[in-house]
């Protein structure tokens, strides 16, 4: 069988169930991270393989670049976030940490 | 069977083994080392979907930089010899809850992808992407492109004033 369109949108499904999983069932707050960055990557899956497969659109390319800078930025300011909590708390468990200021 | 096929069947394997170890063990130090399989099995099936650039790109951001960055914040924020007492999982109730809401996921997303009759233009001949990304960028995306420089000079400042040490 040839490899056509829909079998990148399942491992994209699947990546993002994964990262959906990550996301709601564990408690440290890097782990959510990382579900997050599994789930953006399914997104990034299906962008290019519409690209790919709707006649070489360069234009999803463009798109997923954007989701790629948009990751960048929210990591780099969602682990100073994370950094700030670790040293107020000693821990970093989203479902633990429940006020904002000292 | 083809070697573009067995190619992407390997990747296709890497890519999702790895991506349920990340959520699926322990050990948070192991799940940042399966991120970067995972994310290089990604990269490998965007060379298997003609995007050369982006999986350029998704190896060196990706990989080299916010793999490291996740690899920084484990070691700061855990307690690696130890074993994290206070870092558990769910109760049993939550965590069937969870798993019960990833499988309808996943089912209810392949089942409308594989029911989909897309529309599907004929291959065409593919040529380098890079000069067409760099065309497009800075003609018709040129505001969005801007907008993040913006944002990505706004991040870096936000996240060194968040995170700096407090008096």
């Amino acid at each position: 069988m040839e490899i056509g369109l829909t079998h990148y949108l399942i491992i994209s499904a699947i990546l993002f169930s994964l990262g959906m999983f990550g996301i709601v069932a564990r408690k440290h707050a890097i782990m959510v991270l990382m579900g997050l960055e599994l789930v953006l990557n399914a997104a990034n899956i299906n962008f290019i393989a519409f690209a790919r497969f709707g006649g070489m659109n360069i234009e999803g390319h463009v798109a997923a670049i954007f989701v790629i800078i948009l990751a960048a930025a929210e990591a780099a300011v969602a682990l100073a976030i994370v950094l700030n909590i670790y040293q107020n708390f000693r821990h970093v468990n989203v479902d633990e940490v429940d006020q904002m200021r000292d | 069977m083809d070697l573009i096929t067995i190619g992407f069947y390997f990747l296709a394997a890497l890519t999702i083994v790895f991506g349920a170890i990340v959520v699926i063990t322990k050990n948070i130090m192991h799940s940042a080392f399966s991120l970067l399989f995972t994310f290089a099995g990604i990269a490998g099936l965007y060379v298997l979907m003609q995007a050369d650039f982006l999986a350029i790109t998704q190896i060196m951001i990706y990989i080299g930089g916010i793999l490291v960055l996740i690899i920084f914040g484990v070691m700061l924020t855990t307690h690696i010899t130890g074993v994290d007492v206070r870092s558990g999982t769910l109760g049993k109730f939550q965590m069937i809850g969870a798993v019960m809401m990833m499988i309808v996921i996943a089912v209810s997303l392949i089942v409308v992808f594989m029911s989909t009759r897309w529309f599907l233009a004929e291959s065409q001949p593919v040529e380098e992407t890079a000069p067409q990304i760099g065309n497009l960028l800075l003609t018709k995306y040129l505001l969005a492109f801007e907008a993040a420089s913006m944002l990505l000079l706004i991040a870096i400042v936000g996240a060194a004033f968040i995170a700096r040490k407090h008096k």
